[in-house]
């Protein structure tokens, strides 16, 4: 079985350079027979990035990428508040180079009109759209995107394919928040193993819309993975979310990009 | 650490049978190119070989059916099924009631005899006290003496008061004099998920260094500590006195090693938080983490049956 982490960072790492904290992510993913590792963002983070820092967190990734290519596929991260920046960001990281979909988090929230060139380039360049959503109790950020966000976002793009990060953090009403839209699968990632959760995904999206996921490294490969390895579903939904489905997302780009 | 079997003490489980025996490590093996692929990923293999001849103790269950969902394992009987199928031999249990209800006299009682009904010798009760409650010192006798509990478990969030409060630094005392275990739970939900009309804080757990210090005989395992508890500082609070952290919320790749970088095996316990939590996650840390072959041994049974004895 082949094992795809769909949802990777470089941050919460030991290591000074992007490729020493990529080799200490492979070293555990290593232990726990994870063959591939989907990373975006840099070192350092920032909820509003500017041009200038988005791409160095690109650089950042574009780096990790270079000294890994076998084991580690990267997503550009952009932000729908510099608009015009993202595109060519677009372009240079995924059409121009080796990266395989893009990364929104809480810069603007996924049902914003700024959205949506960025969805419509990715859409042309077969890259799959990996959108933070987080359902707070606490409060979202003011850019922070929940579940519904992502599914207004949605319904605009049919053509697109999206990724809801953390099944929407409170993943009862994000599961229900996304199940009608067939054009987003979610990853499991970022959130309390909470028994169940799986079993939740796989019944109201069906096991071919679900992804693992850690967001390592602020979270352990262990802990995510063992929400589908003790989830009682059967072993070919396993299967599919443990890689298949993720391979079956990237597969239209790695295939142009002649790296599958 | 050792990359191969050792084969000297059969006691002692090698990397290598422990990687081959793991639920995740017919996967891991599989794709590592060790061996075919595993025929059935979803029948979790069992641990039983993989954990030492005192397998796994599990201080971090609880039974009884959780308010904000229902959960795959929460009848006793399955949830013991997957316990003994993962290699538990001893698993520490509290009540989810003990969270909510105020009778914890009955909570305790229906606790024991569940864990007597349905636990097939694999479930030890551990009573909750609330040191707010009028009751609490008829609870903790009982706790001791009817039930014969080793120990018991503290909610100061759900029960709605802070560590430094009088009233806990009495409990402990009485507690210690019995040689009760005291388990605290720093958080069951993250926040951020929790029903918004149940929600609860994480313990604060700063005064936790001054009480242990002055009760050196005091022996406490801090449970679900791992997330978001800015004021655990686990080095602290080890040097102050006897206390043990559990895993379940420990979080951040090789969690595990980075903790027994800041406090000695000894004071490191597996714990699951089953059936809230998958059992799997928490096994799958200890994987996860390069350990040497005593870390090992420490974490899965060896201090939480040390902690046993020295109740006994």
């Amino acid at each position: 079985m082949k094992i795809w982490d769909a949802h990777c960072h470089l941050s919460g790492v030991p290591g000074q350079t992007p490729a020493e904290r990529m080799a200490q992510l492979l070293s555990f993913a290593d232990r726990l027979g994870i063959e591939r590792l989907c990373v975006c963002m840099g070192m350092r983070w920032s909820y509003d990035p500017t041009p200038a820092d988005m791409r160095q967190q690109n650089d950042e990734v574009l780096a990790a990428l270079q000294h890994w290519p076998h084991r580690a596929l990267g997503y550009v991260y952009l932000t729908p508040n510099h608009v015009a920046a993202s595109l060519a960001e677009l372009d240079r990281c995924v059409r121009d180079g080796p990266m395989v979909g893009v990364k929104l988090w809480v810069a603007r929230r996924a049902h914003a009109p700024e959205l949506d060139p960025i969805v419509e380039r990715a859409t042309e360049l077969q890259a799959p759209i990996l959108q933070h959503t987080y359902l707070k109790a606490t409060g979202n950020l003011p850019g922070e995107s929940t579940p519904m966000d992502l599914a207004e976002l949605a319904r605009r793009h049919p053509a697109a394919t999206f990724i809801g990060a953390h099944a929407g953090g409170d993943f009862e009403l994000g599961l229900r928040a996304l199940r009608a839209c067939e054009n987003v699968s979610v990853d499991l990632c970022g959130t309390d193993p909470a028994a169940g959760m799986t079993e939740m995904a796989v019944r109201e999206l069906g096991a071919h819309r679900v992804l693992y996921g850690s967001d390592a490294g602020g979270r352990s490969f262990a802990s995510q993975l063992g929400k589908v390895l003790g989830a009682d579903i059967p072993a070919a939904a396993k299967k599919l979310i443990l890689g298949e489905n993720l391979r079956r997302l990237l597969r239209p780009i790695l295939q142009r990009k002649k790296s599958l | 650490m050792r990359q191969k079997d050792g084969g000297a003490d059969p006691g002692r489980l090698s990397r290598r049978s422990f990687l081959c025996t793991t639920t995740v490590a017919a996967a891991a093996a599989a794709a590592a190119g060790w061996r075919a692929e595993t025929a059935d990923a979803a029948a979790p293999d069992p641990l039983i070989g993989a954990t030492g001849p005192r397998g796994l103790v599990d201080t971090n269950v609880w039974l009884g059916q959780w308010p904000g969902r229902r959960l795959p394992l929460e009848e006793t009987p399955a949830l013991v099924a997957r316990l003994r199928r993962q290699g538990v031999r001893q698993a520490w249990a509290g009540s989810f009631d003990g969270l909510w209800h105020k009778d914890l006299g009955a909570v305790n009682a229906r606790l024991a005899a569940e864990c007597r009904r349905q636990g097939r010798g694999l479930l030890t009760p551990f009573g909750t006290i609330n040191p707010a409650d009028p009751a609490w010192e008829e609870d903790l006798r009982r706790c001791a003496e009817e039930h014969q509990m080793p120990g018991i478990r503290l909610h100061p969030n759900y029960h709605g008061y802070q560590l430094d409060d009088p009233a806990l630094a009495r409990l402990l005392d009485r507690a210690g004099q019995r040689g009760l275990i005291v388990q605290l739970v720093a958080a069951m939900e993250d926040e951020r998920t929790q029903h918004p009309r149940m929600r609860v804080p994480q313990v604060d757990v700063a005064p936790l260094a001054a009480l242990l210090a002055s009760r050196p005989e005091l022996r406490l395992v801090l449970l679900n500590w791992g997330r978001g508890a800015n004021s655990v500082q686990p080095p602290r609070l080890a040097e102050a006195g006897q206390i043990c952290f559990d895993i379940a919320t420990l979080e951040g790749v090789g969690g595990v090693a980075s903790l027994l970088r800041q406090v000695s095996a000894g004071r490191v316990v597996f714990g699951s938080c089953a059936p809230l939590f998958y059992l799997e996650s928490a096994l799958l840390k200890l994987q996860e983490s390069p350990l040497t072959e005593a870390q090992l041994a420490a974490v899965r049974a060896d201090n939480a049956l040390r902690l046993r004895r020295r109740v006994s």
